[in-house]
């Protein structure tokens, strides 16, 4: 008896504690709740269990949630388009939107690859898109300048651009470079514009690389260089700046447009009230159940209850800690599946009940109650696992985070029907509640 | 206990039922193919444009007859629909063909000047082309298909074949009905749907798993009796579970399509109809159904 009121007390407090957690949050350094940060200070925090509220760390909120855009585009291949570069090309693509939003302040925004001829890209709190719809997907302007702004070399003139590593004429050890090799044409107007630009000695010896008007690589130019490739050394390269680099020199002979196929943007308006009202639905719904459990059940009904409870609580940790992005269908699905969280309880709930008018102890029926309930619950749940695994592998955006949420719901109340249920039944029998009709029988 | 109304007996009129609820979908699907379409299809299956205006006002038919005129002075062509939408019909919603950006640029300029709104009261604004809608029913497709034969071969492999053919057939009988409900309530059909049929897909075959579960269960306990009357004792064994898994679902879906906004309500609608579904076939067609495939199966076999 002792022993049980000692573990019903700890799993409660385990629960009120991971309740606590969720709201709040668990961060390092600091402790519970994230701590405000003064603006030059540049402590790391690191964020080992997301506060639910945290979209910067945590849950992220779809853009039909707060607000935004989301533009898709799309390469219209030209005939004769070799289909063997179309995934380089798209990732070069998508290098330069990347850089073109940072360009315009857009520093929020993603941009994904989808399927294999698509980019889209999110961009929050954008309410009229029109105009970055427009720029967004043009294509790139590179241009060579000298220090006076006189253009020497365009994209026209690169064959292609690539990250390398290893040594080059003028460096000691290895680092990382990114080689351009020209056209025919480019190798004759860049050893002009090396003549030029090495012949300066007012320190302006520079060859400026821009595109679209802002400028990405300025490296210095010391001598005349005529060959077939040049090789632009930054000294502090890194794989992923010199890859980045070379793609967005690459973007200057893109072989295809792009074409807006799909934008979707939503006004912040709209978005706070769906998530408003579908949460106060949330909770009214989840006051249902539970009178509902309750009143039909009883005692197993209470335990059901405080399952639920730890199912949210589970839920909102676990989402929290995949960062899982959520929208409107996603909430639709959390709901769902707090309604079908139930069903294993039911399921079992409703054996016990047979157990007892078959005239078994309370003991008893709850042990063979769980015992025979477990096949329909693991069979029942699988099957609707399959549906969120072949949305998951198939669907796109807004899909993706409802298959999520369905799925993690799934696995969730199946850990907490089958462990809490029957810890807190087993106390509950433990405390001497040994009436059937108690149960519900 | 209490008189019992035999389930397996009266197959029949069960399906019959089912048959004349699926008919309105399935009519409605296979007309598809021939160019007819009786379905809502949104922008998303169908490509085109779609622009939601907070007016401040009521949208009244004369402000609707406005911005269409307005719509067609601007872009040159008609729009397709031009309908009032929010609670309280503040909104004006405009559908077209897809139109280009600059294209859409200028409409929303001209409805900013005209109605002296803002980029604010650009509640939603969304174009998609007909190549992606197109993937898009094709995902679909592939979706419903891929799921329904892996959850086949699990349970197949759980129970036997005949049961997987009747949880299928209860499947198949329960979207159907979803269908039926997305024509006869004209409700949009878009990427929500997926989303909503997938949930019912698994949602529908976790109760007819129930009943076959103790069906298993029961045979084993008991190798005399016949097949029907096992099944039809199992179907009432697991109807409280059935009935009350029904009512939690429903508890909070239905709490999201009373409160919800628009959208949701849309989204929400066809999921409770699901539901009802799933529990009807679940009741009254899963066990015939094992049933009536035990009883073809066997005989080809004798």
């Amino acid at each position: 008896m002792k022993k049980s009121v000692i573990s019903f007390i700890a799993v409660m407090l385990v629960i009120v504690f991971l309740g606590v957690t969720a709201i709040t949050g668990l961060y390092i350094p600091g402790g519970f709740s994230k701590p405000e940060l003064a603006e030059d200070d540049t402590t790391q925090v690191r964020a080992l269990i997301p506060a639910v509220t945290d979209s910067e760390n945590g849950i992220r909120l779809g853009l039909d949630l707060v607000g935004g855009s989301s533009i898709t585009y799309e390469a219209v291949l030209p005939e004769g388009y070799d289909h063997a570069n179309l995934a380089d090309d798209m990732k070069i693509a998508q290098s330069m939107i990347r850089q073109r939003l940072t360009n315009k302040g857009f520093t929020e925004a993603t941009v994904a690859l989808r399927d294999e001829n698509r980019i889209t890209v999110e961009i929050p709190e954008i309410t009229n898109p029109e105009e970055a719809v427009q720029t967004l997907g043009t294509t790139a302007q590179l241009t060579f300048v000298d220090a006076d702004g006189k253009e020497w070399l365009t994209g026209k003139d690169i064959e292609r651009a690539t990250a390398m590593y290893g040594k080059t004429n003028s460096s000691l050890g290895s680092s990382y470079y990114v080689q351009i090799e020209f056209t025919d044409e480019g190798v004759k107007k860049f050893s002009e514009a090396t003549a030029s630009i090495a012949a300066r000695t007012d320190g302006t010896n520079v060859l400026g690389i821009i595109m679209d008007n802002s400028v990405i690589s300025m490296p210095t130019v010391s001598s005349q260089l005529n060959e077939k490739t040049c090789v632009i050394e930054g000294g502090n390269f890194t794989n992923e700046s010199a890859n980045e680099l070379a793609d967005l020199i690459n973007v200057g002979q893109m072989p295809f447009d792009l074409k807006q196929a799909e934008l979707r943007s939503v006004g912040p308006q709209l978005g706070a009230n769906a998530m408003r009202t579908s949460l106060i639905a949330g909770l009214i719904g989840i006051m249902l159940v539970c009178l509902f459990m309750l009143i039909v059940y009883r005692i197993p009904g209470l335990v059901a209850c405080m399952a639920l409870g730890f199912y949210i609580v589970i839920e909102c940790i676990i989402f929290s800690w995949v960062r899982v992005n959520l929208s409107l269908p996603g909430i639709a699905g959390i709901i769902l599946s707090i309604g079908m969280a139930v069903d294993a309880n039911v399921v079992i709930f409703e054996r016990i009940k047979e157990e007892l008018r078959a005239g078994k102890t309370v003991k008893s029926a709850i042990d063979s109650g769980f015992k025979r309930a477990f096949s329909a619950i693991l069979d029942s749940n699988v099957t609707t696992l399959i549906a969120a695994a072949v949305l998951l592998w198939k669907g796109t955006g807004t899909i993706v985070g409802f298959a999520t949420t369905l799925g993690i719901g799934v696995l969730v109340s199946m850990f907490t029907a089958l462990t809490i249920t029957h810890f807190l039944l087993n106390r509950m029998v433990d405390f001497h509640i040994r009436n059937p009709k108690a149960y519900g029988a | 206990m209490n008189p019992k109304f035999p389930v397996l007996k009266n197959f029949k009129i069960f399906g019959i039922i089912s048959v004349l609820l699926c008919a309105v979908g399935l009519v409605g699907l296979l007309a598809l193919p021939f160019g007819v379409n009786l379905f809502n299809l949104d922008i998303d299956f169908a490509g085109g444009t779609e622009m939601e205006f907070n007016m401040k006002q009521t949208v009244t038919q004369d402000i609707q007859n406005e911005v269409g005129a307005l719509f067609a002075e601007t872009t040159g062509q008609s729009a397709s629909s031009v309908t009032s939408a929010g609670d309280n019909n503040q909104q004006v919603l405009i559908r077209s063909k897809s139109i280009d950006s600059e294209t859409r640029s200028k409409v929303i300029e001209a409805m900013k000047s005209k109605y002296s709104l803002t980029d604010d009261d650009l509640y939603a604004n969304e174009d998609v082309s007909a190549s992606v809608g197109n993937d898009l029913k094709a995902a679909a497709f592939i979706c419903a298909i891929v799921a329904i034969i892996l959850m086949m071969i699990y349970i197949t492999f759980r129970f036997e074949l005949t049961s997987g053919m009747a949880a299928v057939c209860c499947l198949v009988h329960d979207l159907l009905i979803m269908l039926s409900c997305y024509i006869i309530f004209q409700l949009p059909l878009n990427t929500n749907f997926i989303a909503a049929a997938l949930t019912i897909l698994g949602y529908s075959i976790n109760a007819s798993i129930i009943v076959f579960d103790r069906i298993r269960e029961n045979l084993r306990a008991a190798r005399k009796e016949p097949f029907e009357e096992i099944a039809e004792r199992s179907v009432w064994q697991t109807m409280g579970r059935t009935i009350n898994t029904t009512l939690t679902t429903l508890f909070t879906i239905g709490m999201i399509f009373i409160l919800g906004v628009s959208s949701l309500k849309e989204f929400t609608l066809p999921l409770i109809i699901g539901i009802l579904a799933g529990a009807y076939s679940s009741i009254f067609l899963s066990a015939s159904l094992w049933n009536f495939f035990r009883k073809v199966f066997r005989k080809k076999h004798a």
